[in-house]
């Protein structure tokens, strides 16, 4: 199993959603962050004075998958949160150890 | 004579100008950091309750009662003795007297309460009062007597002082540049962002400063005349222009029309029509507030510069807003206007001219330096400042022990 955590642009998080949904992922976890690689902050003016923003608002997801499924996941993902623009954000793939569904008990890719 | 619609305009216009303190609270409010916007509210708020008390005891009787050899009033209106509903005869003989006492009260709560901008999201609230009381006692009501008081002696050398441009805000604006001098900056200053944390309140705020102001230049005729149309007409147009030009200088300047920028415009026309709004024609005061959107915006602009943490403005736009609407007045009052005022520098008289700028000179002076003598006395003595940690918690947690808000 891996863990699927995904930086994307804020606007993008309802394609990315349908997107996932429409191959079969039935569950995630949606956080708002901020944060900047290479498209920096932005500037703001407040009586005249700029403010330098560092951080971004964007949404992180967490995806759980079996690891047969980390390719189309990833590419279903950078497909429908592209624009073609600095700031489209990145994704992460690491190994999960172990998953347990609160509710039953079960484990393993059954809990997925 | 007690005349009924007099007496139902300043009924008003006290009201109205109660609401501003409240108003300014929100304006102060939305500008400041999240944390620390209880306690910036509360710097305005609890002004209603320290001045009033001051106000009824000392206050009117320092800054209205009898005259003591044109400096100050005697005590003899301690506890509002003798202010009856009965008209004064000195003051707005149309209206009883306990009107036109509770009418100035609202002017004198909402002064001190302006200075609070300046030293913004960093002081602890017991000085804060100290001060406070100590500035309404000493500078306040001194200067309100001068000018406004029966035979306060710049009054009777000249100086016009319509609603408050030399009373209320150029006394707060040096007050607020002593404040800033002697108490330093906020923590990292230049290094960190101190951005609004809710311009939707300060706008709210702004709205109810400029209805407020109507019975504050309004209700300054002491009567429901054509002086008070002409200054209500006069007020709107001031502030109206002041938001016009602000908002232009932000666009060509910055490239974006802001909306803080559109609201400081409109508090920088309110205050610099302030001492002019019941002697000047409409065209006046137009210009007047064109002037002033563009010389606030400058001097907001050239703060970055000087290093000074006037965080809310309260010098650049109220003190230079009163010192130039005092200056506009000795250029544009008119007889013609108020036949009971003067003519200014464009009708022929350049003598009122030099009479105002002696009375900026007087009470700018004046004010600065026993604002400057009080704020030190009590920094050595109650110390100012919170400090750094404390300002990180916010002046709402550390101060008053709530936060804004909660989720």
């Amino acid at each position: 199993m891996k863990k699927i955590e995904a930086i994307i642009k804020p606007f993008k998080l309802d394609d990315v959603k349908e997107a996932l949904n429409a191959i079969g992922i039935r569950g995630m976890t949606v956080t708002d962050v901020k944060g900047y690689g290479r498209q920096k902050g932005h500037k703001e003016i407040y009586r005249g004075a700029e403010y330098v923003v560092d951080f971004i608002p964007k949404i992180k997801m967490d995806i759980i998958v079996e690891a047969a499924m980390v390719d189309k996941v990833v590419d279903t993902i950078r497909q429908a949160a592209n624009t073609d623009k600095i700031g489209d954000g990145k994704i992460f793939v690491m190994p999960v150890e172990d998953v347990v569904r609160v509710r039953t008990g079960e484990r393993g890719k059954e809990a997925i | 004579m007690i005349n009924s619609g007099d007496t139902t305009f300043i009924l008003i216009s006290a009201a109205l100008v109660l609401l501003m303190t409240p108003g300014l609270a929100l304006f102060y409010g939305g500008m400041v950091r999240s944390k620390n916007v209880l306690g910036t509210i509360m710097q305005s708020f609890i002004m209603i309750s320290l001045i009033t008390f001051e106000w009824v005891y000392l206050g009117y009787s320092m800054s209205f009662g009898p005259d003591v050899g044109g400096i100050v009033g005697d005590l003899s209106w301690f506890a509002l003795n003798g202010v009856t509903n009965i008209p004064s005869s000195d003051y707005a003989p149309t209206v009883p007297h306990n009107v036109f006492m509770i009418y100035q009260c609202m002017f004198a709560v909402i002064t001190p309460a302006l200075i609070s901008g300046a030293f913004a999201e960093r002081v602890r609230f017991a000085p804060f009062l100290v001060f406070s009381l100590l500035w309404a006692i000493l500078v306040y009501n001194p200067v309100c007597h001068w000018i406004w008081g029966k035979n306060g002696w710049l009054g009777v050398r000249g100086v016009l002082d319509f609603a408050g441009g030399l009373v209320v805000h150029l006394t707060c604006g040096v007050a607020a540049l002593a404040s800033v001098m002697v108490i330093g900056p906020r923590r990292n200053y230049g290094k960190s962002s101190f951005m609004p944390h809710n311009l939707p309140m300060t706008l709210i705020g702004t709205g109810l400063l400029w209805f407020g102001w109507f019975g504050f230049n309004g209700g300054s005729a002491l009567a429901a005349n054509g002086i008070a149309a002409n200054a209500f007409v006069a007020t709107h147009l001031g502030a109206m222009a002041g938001m016009a030009m602000w908002t232009i200088m932000d666009w060509k300047n910055t490239g974006r029309p802001t909306t803080l920028g559109a609201a400081s415009g409109a508090i920088a026309g309110l205050a610099t029509i302030t001492p002019a709004a019941g002697f000047v024609s409409p065209n006046a005061a137009i210009i007047i507030g064109l002037f002033a959107g563009f010389c606030c915006y400058m001097a907001v602009s050239l703060k970055n510069k000087f290093g000074f943490d006037d965080s809310l403005d309260v010098v650049g736009i109220h003190g230079l807003g009163g010192l130039i609407g005092t200056i506009c007045l000795g250029i544009f009052a008119s007889k013609a206007i108020n036949p009971a005022g003067v003519d200014g520098l464009l009708a022929g008289n350049g003598a009122f001219l030099a009479t105002q700028l002696f009375g900026i000179a007087v009470v700018g002076i004046y004010a600065f330096g026993v604002s400057w003598i009080l704020l030190k006395a009590i920094n050595m003595t109650m110390g100012f400042k919170l400090t750094d940690e404390e300002q990180v918690q916010g002046l709402d947690l550390v101060e008053h022990n709530e936060t804004a808000y909660n989720n």
